[in-house]
């Protein structure tokens, strides 16, 4: 009965859930949906991370390959984010070019990755004017159940906390670059931006970690990322319902627990990852 | 540093309706107090002939010029069963479109979702097409402003107006509204807000760089006051317009 009801009435449904403070799989409002994180699954890229949260799942994987600088910029390297959205991870995505949510996402974390200065371009740098890393991001979504830009910036921070680099040095005789296959060190990571997303319901109920159904019912949606010293590095409202001053504090206090309960997964998983 | 306007008043010549098939009204800003340091504005509407709608707005050396056409027949792919379908397009000077264009189209699409009164034409299209025709800053801003005067001029319902306001947040902490291209490259961060015109809430919200919580407040409240120069002038702007005709 509840099930001809959530078809025909799919609003109605939600709306009697979220009365009583709770989603559907009696989550609380402000909670977000288990979290896991595992690295280094990837063994052919340089760094990889699946991350879960709740049945989204996103998997990155980090390729780092040579590159002239850039000439307005000769000390600085490249970081290249592209999210995938594949027909792999839901039904409303059908193969061929990138859709529009694909191409929104991709400009979404290259906008964190500049925002945050996550790494400085400069130590991408192996000789200025001639030979730097690019470091290309695939972010691709094996289960759509919302909430993916969350995702992919996890996805993506943890990934970048693994990804080893090997040592370069260019030969002056030959002015080739010599690879040194053993010799790996570790990306310098400055800051850790963690997304919360938030989804908004009939203009006025704000709720955390929106699956994919409630995204569809929200009449908005507004994702802020935040690092370590509480500095916003996006605040990405893509219209839907207004929202005063006062509400975005409530989403700014939340997203700063979430930033903490982030932050310490993220630092077993590199005690994890480090060698004893 | 304020940068007050120069000059007001509707285009003269134009006003001859008569003499004219289709009326172009221009309005430029009027006299702005001391404390509100916008670039000055400029409208026009109804200057091309083919779309329903369309205006070009001007914020300094800013100029986006907006077409809507709709309600128009949507193809069934894409039609909703009780909701008008709204499509942006939006193209920039030079080159072709991009990930950063369809990016932004998404957030325009979005805030003029929140607006819209689809509910009365469920099953048609609303197209909004956006042409930047020259960029010296708070591009995104000109965007929204454009295609709100665009959907006025359309005849679109909607249940609010909509404006755009850019911030930029200087090193110092210092704010600086409706920036301009140097401005927004020197700046630590740059906020591009979209508010309505009924309780100023926050309907669009992008930004780039890294800014505090207080910060953002303090954006927010410059941008509320912002907005209601430039909702004065979209009804300056009209009342021009329809009193004449």
């Amino acid at each position: 009965m509840a099930a001809g009801f959530k078809t025909v009435e799919p609003l109605e449904y939600y709306r009697r859930f979220l009365k009583e403070n709770c989603h559907p799989d009696g989550r609380e409002l402000g909670e977000f949906r288990t979290t896991t994180v595992n690295i280094g699954s990837i063994s052919t890229a340089d760094g990889s991370a699946l991350v879960k949260l709740g049945n989204t799942t996103v998997i990155c994987g980090i390729k780092a390959e040579f590159a002239a600088p850039p000439t307005d910029a000769p000390d600085k390297g490249y970081v290249v984010p592209n999210v995938d959205l594949p027909p792999l991870c839901s039904l409303r995505f059908r193969s061929g070019p990138p859709r529009e949510e694909a191409q929104v996402a991709s400009q979404f974390i290259a906008d964190v990755i500049e925002n945050s200065q996550i790494i400085q371009k400069e130590d991408l740098c192996i000789s200025p004017g001639k030979l730097s890393w690019v470091l290309y991001c695939d972010i691709i979504c094996l289960d759509y159940d919302g909430n993916i830009l969350d995702a992919c910036t996890f996805a993506l921070l943890a990934a970048l906390e693994n990804v080893q680099l090997p040592e370069v040095t260019i030969n002056e005789e030959t002015g080739l670059a010599e690879v040194n296959l053993k010799k790996k060190s570790y990306l310098n990571i400055r800051t850790h931006p963690v997304a919360t997303s938030f989804a908004v319901f009939d203009d006025t109920l704000l709720i955390v970690d929106p699956t994919g159904e409630e995204e569809h019912l929200a009449t908005g949606t507004l994702t802020v990322v935040m690092d370590e010293e509480g500095k916003l590095c996006c605040l990405h409202k893509p219209g839907g319902s207004g929202l005063t001053g006062a509400k975005l504090q409530d989403c700014m206090s939340r997203a700063v627990t979430r930033h903490k309960e982030v932050k310490k997964m993220m630092d077993e998983v590199i005690k994890s990852m480090k060698p004893k | 540093s304020p940068r007050l306007h120069v000059g007001s008043g509707a285009v003269e010549g134009a006003m001859q309706a008569d003499a004219k098939i289709r009326t172009e009204s221009a309005t430029e800003s009027g006299p702005r107090g001391p404390s509100c340091s916008l670039r000055h504005f400029a409208c026009e509407q109804n200057l091309l002939s083919r779309p329903d709608g369309s205006a070009s707005f001007l914020q300094g050396d800013t100029s986006v010029l907006a077409g809507v056409y709709g309600p128009a027949e949507v193809k069934v792919s894409k039609e909703i069963f009780n909701k008008a379908t709204l499509e942006v397009i939006l193209r920039p000077k030079i080159g072709l479109p991009g990930v950063a264009e369809k990016s932004r189209e998404r957030l325009i699409r979005n805030t003029c979702e929140a607006v819209v009164l689809g509910t009365l034409h469920p099953r048609t299209s609303i197209t909004v097409v956006l042409q930047v025709v020259s960029d010296a800053g708070s591009l995104l801003a000109c965007c929204l402003n454009a295609a709100c005067m665009a959907l006025v001029d359309a005849g679109v319902p909607m249940r609010a107006l909509f404006c755009g306001v850019t911030c930029a947040l200087n090193a110092d902490g210092t704010l600086v509204l409706d920036p301009t291209a140097k401005q927004e490259k020197e700046a630590r961060a740059v906020l591009t807000l979209a508010l309505d015109s009924v309780e100023r809430k926050l309907l669009m919200s992008t930004t780039k760089g890294l800014y505090s919580d207080a910060e953002l407040q303090q954006c927010l409240a410059a941008a509320q006051a912002a907005s209601q120069h430039v909702f004065r002038f979209y009804r300056e702007s009209l009342q021009r317009r329809y009193s004449k005709s």
